[in-house]
């Protein structure tokens, strides 16, 4: 017993019984609807307006990219003319013979104008969408697999193994990723395509992916569940796939999104310091716009059309990143 | 007498959380008072609003929490009614604050003196730089840290627990405030530590005639460390007056409730049955409470005790030393089990108990081989666990499951409740799709729950089912060692003498040996027929449970004994 001196008799105070009774003792009450991580997230997104409108643009994105002649019949890059020279052009574009069709502002049927090469801008930014978006997510899901691998095996079995993985990573994350893109892209000149692009880029993007994978497999692994995994008799692998990764790979999904807007960002750097896509075979917004450069003052209709385009993209997918984020995390959820 | 005024009088308080789903109440209509100089503490579980009544009275609120209704009267001042300024005057100067958890109450990129020169400073004590300095002393040596001079240029990593609970209560009393609120101070400290602490607190409080509210989950700790108490249950008060009154006679069904399933209180009415030679099944209240009430389960545990059975476990002189990395390539060896040896009886339970650093869980791990032994060997039904090839040791692990700590963390969420219970079978490759199945259900009804939990997620369940879930898939492979790893110390008191009941029972049905672990000597009295009390990784005593409590032998144990709370509080039994 407290040896102060009592200062007071307190009065005795006894509440009612409620009604209801005591009821039992931690009885299980679930809800009629279930809940769990994707779930609760699932229902978190559905409510934000931001979640719809990237959702709405990515999947409008995508279905320019498969299917561009729905929006577009004219050719992105055959049948371009620099000057209207015969009768059946000049009524085609509705213009006099001998009009200068480089860079000539919007015709109908042309609603963007034309590029120095006479091709149509807005037929070439439908085009190069599927070759952009292709990008991306060949970019993304190279970084994630690689990433997901390398940063799982590193973080759960730890020891020599996550130091030689990692340095390895430090070095390949040392290197700017533009940079080994460029003297990769160089040595391909003739073989250039959009795996041989994705490749360059994605191979030298990954460490950024196995380090977060790795930071949140090593927070994962020591939970209690990871340990009564192995008590169980299931074995290191098995625990890896069926407990570790599944409960470590929401923020590389989170990233991923991220990544797939830089990729496509890269993939334009690259065509517009000229290593990217060929110009002449792949439609590509990068190809467009360092095409354009040279006549940014009298036309600047072939810059800024597939710059929107790129930014709309990219900008999409950084929106969809965001939210995803949010309704991943439960503390940002109750924050709002 | 009379005359004397409250020091705080809380009326109709109310308080709400702001959630999605609007308003919702966490403490409903509450009345207190409290005088000068006196102790009054708040029981109650998680959840039931004692926590949220002290950051209301004090203003602090977590962000989405309001006070909707009701006055806080601290020397005829409404407290609900003042600005911010005036509240950040009141608080600190006047009302003290020793927070929950001294792990992460100190800021561990200062320096110990710069906080507590801080808060000196921001309550006005002292003036000059010189003054700060040796007042800041003074608190750390009121604190009872010694060398305070050189311990205000240490870090907060460089100091235990206790030593930074210590600091807190420091800083807490640094301003000599009227009012005190000390809210759990001590629930993550060891028991040994937790006694000195709270000796301490009572000594300063009661020199500078301080009012305390102790809010704490122990009702033994409770009725030792103040005069009266407040029991609170979903938000609302449902017994308050003198803790010894309510004690020797709880009136409201709660309360009953709560005293019979307190461990501290419980071992204390073991002990006085069997010295009256009464049955234990006195005690025993009507038997729909049977299931919560502690006494009931010791009586459980004491039947199906048999003392001639031959070891399933045996350790022999078991030794692990880890390695300690220093950052270079050399490393530091510590052992953490240092020759350690003990038998288990089929069909008994063997409590390991010690505190944070023993070593206890160490020796868990090994057994379970989870981790290596240095040296030494543990034989489970005669063979070496250390010896054991892969497939042999997938048989041994269907034979001995364990039950981990922490029951948020030992599920996996992304699993629904079946698939985690179904997932030992699974890898052992048990019977058909079918025969599994029923096996789930089977287990599921031995640690009662419903069959609808079986495509629910852990989120959806409160700890003490998701630790009743952690049994059943223990259990799902009809094992005879199950390992229990504090598997009780996170559980609220009503929900843990539930599952310990629940425990008693399979133990008695299915013949099922436990290795127990635990700090808490309480709960150990209750539930097992052995004790090895371990200290700094080695057996300090060994014996069965009325031995080491009737006649401890070892310093150590008695000291432990001593600091259950509410060991000698008389009680009506």
């Amino acid at each position: 017993m407290s040896s102060k001196n009592p200062v007071r008799k307190a009065p005795r105070f006894v509440a009612e019984v409620d009604e209801g009774g005591l009821g039992a003792v931690d009885a299980v009450r679930v809800s009629d609807r279930k809940s769990n991580l994707w779930l609760d997230a699932w229902r978190d997104l559905r409510g934000r307006w931001m979640f719809w409108v990237s959702a709405v643009v990515i999947l409008f994105i995508v279905f320019v990219a498969v299917f561009p002649g729905v929006f577009t019949s004219a050719p992105p890059n055959d049948n371009c003319i620099l000057t209207v020279q015969t009768q059946a052009q000049a009524e085609e574009f509705g213009v006099p013979v001998g009009t200068r069709i480089s860079n000539h502002g919007p015709l109908p049927g042309h609603p963007l104008g034309f590029t120095k090469q006479g091709c149509d801008v807005f037929s070439r930014i439908v085009h190069g969408t599927g070759t952009s978006l292709s990008v991306g997510i060949i970019v993304t899901l190279i970084v994630a697999v690689m990433g997901i691998v390398i940063g799982a095996f590193a973080g759960y079995f730890g020891g020599w193994l996550d130091s030689f993985l990692m340095r390895i990573g430090d070095i390949f994350f040392a290197i700017p990723y533009i940079l080994a893109a460029v003297v990769i892209m160089s040595m391909f000149l003739r073989e250039r395509n959009i795996f041989i692009i994705s490749l360059a880029i994605g191979f030298f993007a990954w460490p950024a992916t196995a380090r977060i994978l790795r930071s949140e497999v090593l927070r994962v692994k020591q939970l209690d569940y990871v340990m009564a995994s192995e008590a169980i008799g299931v074995s290191k692998f098995r625990t890896m796939f069926t407990h570790v990764m599944p409960n470590s790979i929401a923020p590389v999904i989170i990233i991923s999104t991220v990544g797939l807007a830089a990729a496509i960002t890269a993939e334009a750097t690259l065509s517009f310091l000229g290593v990217g896509l060929p110009a002449n075979v792949f439609m590509s917004w990068g190809n467009d716009i360092s095409a354009a450069q040279g006549s940014l003052r009298t036309a600047p209709q072939t810059l800024i059309y597939p710059s929107i385009a790129l930014s709309v993209t990219v900008l999409a997918f950084i929106m969809l990143g965001e939210t995803v984020r949010d309704a991943l995390d439960p503390k940002a959820r109750a924050a709002r | 007498m009379t005359a004397l005024e409250p020091l705080l009088k809380v009326e109709d308080l109310e308080v709400a959380f702001k959630t999605q789903d609007g308003f919702v109440p966490a403490v409903r209509g509450v009345n207190f008072d409290i005088y000068p100089g006196e102790t009054v503490a708040i029981v109650g579980e998680s959840g039931s609003g004692k926590s949220t009544t002290a950051l209301a009275i004090i203003n602090l609120l977590p962000g989405s929490g309001s006070i909707t209704g009701g006055r806080v009267l601290f020397e005829g001042r409404d407290l609900t009614q003042l600005s911010r300024r005036e509240m950040e005057a009141v608080r600190g100067r006047e009302i003290g604050l020793v927070p929950q958890d001294p792990m992460n109450s100190l800021n561990p990129v200062h320096r110990i003196g710069f906080q507590v020169e801080e808060t000196i400073r921001a309550n006005g004590l002292a003036g000059s730089r010189r003054e700060v300095r040796k007042r800041a002393i003074q608190v750390l040596q009121e604190a009872g840290l010694s060398d305070a001079h050189e311990r205000l240029r240490q870090f907060p990593h460089e100091f235990s627990g206790g030593m930074r609970q210590r600091v807190l209560i420091g800083i807490g009393l640094s301003s000599h405030p009227k009012l005190l609120i000390a809210d759990e101070p001590t629930s993550a400290l060891d028991v040994t530590v937790q006694k000195k602490i709270l000796d301490h607190l009572e000594t300063l409080t009661n020199e500078s005639n301080t009012a305390v509210i102790f809010i704490t989950h122990d009702l033994g700790l409770a009725a030792e460390r103040a005069e009266n108490l407040v029991v609170m249950n979903r938000g609302r008060i449902v017994e308050s007056g003198p803790a010894l009154e309510i004690l020797q006679d709880p009136r409201h069904p709660y309360t009953q409730r709560l005293v019979a399933a307190a461990p501290s209180l419980a071992s204390k009415r073991i002990r006085s049955a069997a010295a009256r030679g009464d049955s234990l099944a006195t005690a025993e209240a009507a038997t729909s409470e049977r299931s919560l009430d502690l006494v009931s389960v010791a009586e459980r545990t004491a039947e199906t005790s048999s003392e001639s059975a031959e070891p399933v476990i045996e350790f022999r002189d078991v030794t692990k030393v880890f390695k300690i990395r220093t950052g270079g390539p050399r490393s530091i060896p510590f052992t953490a089990v240092d020759k350690v040896s003990f038998q288990v009886p089929r069909g008994s339970t063997m409590a390991l108990v010690g505190e944070s650093g023993s070593g206890k869980s160490t020796a868990a791990k090994l057994l379970l081989r989870l981790e290596d032994i240095t040296s030494g060997t543990i034989l489970v039904e005669g063979k070496d666990v250390g010896a054991l090839g892969k497939q042999e040791l997938l048989q041994l692990r269907s034979k001995m499951q364990p039950v981990f700590q922490d029951p948020y963390g030992s599920l996996d969420p992304l699993h629904n409740i079946g698939n985690t219970i179904a997932e030992p079978l699974n890898v052992h490759r048990v019977g058909d799709a079918a025969s599994r199945k029923a096996r789930v259900r089977e287990v599921l009804e031995q640690v009662a729950l419903p069959e609808s939990v079986l495509t629910r997620y852990p989120n959806e369940l409160s700890g003490g089912q998701r630790q009743r879930v952690a049994i059943a898939r223990a259990l799902a492979l009809k094992p005879e060692i199950v390992v229990l790893d504090e598997a009780v110390s996170a559980l609220d008191v009503l929900v843990q003498a539930q599952v310990l009941n629940l425990l008693a029972e399979l133990q008695a049905e299915l013949g099922l040996t436990y290795l127990f672990i635990t700090h808490d000597l309480a709960v150990v009295r209750v539930i097992a027929d052995h004790v090895t009390v371990m200290q700094r990784g080695r057996v300090v005593e060994q014996a069965s449970v009325s031995e080491v409590f009737d006649n401890p032998k070892t310093e150590y144990t008695r000291e432990l004994l001593a600091a259950i709370p509410g060991a000698d509080i008389p009680l009506a039994v």
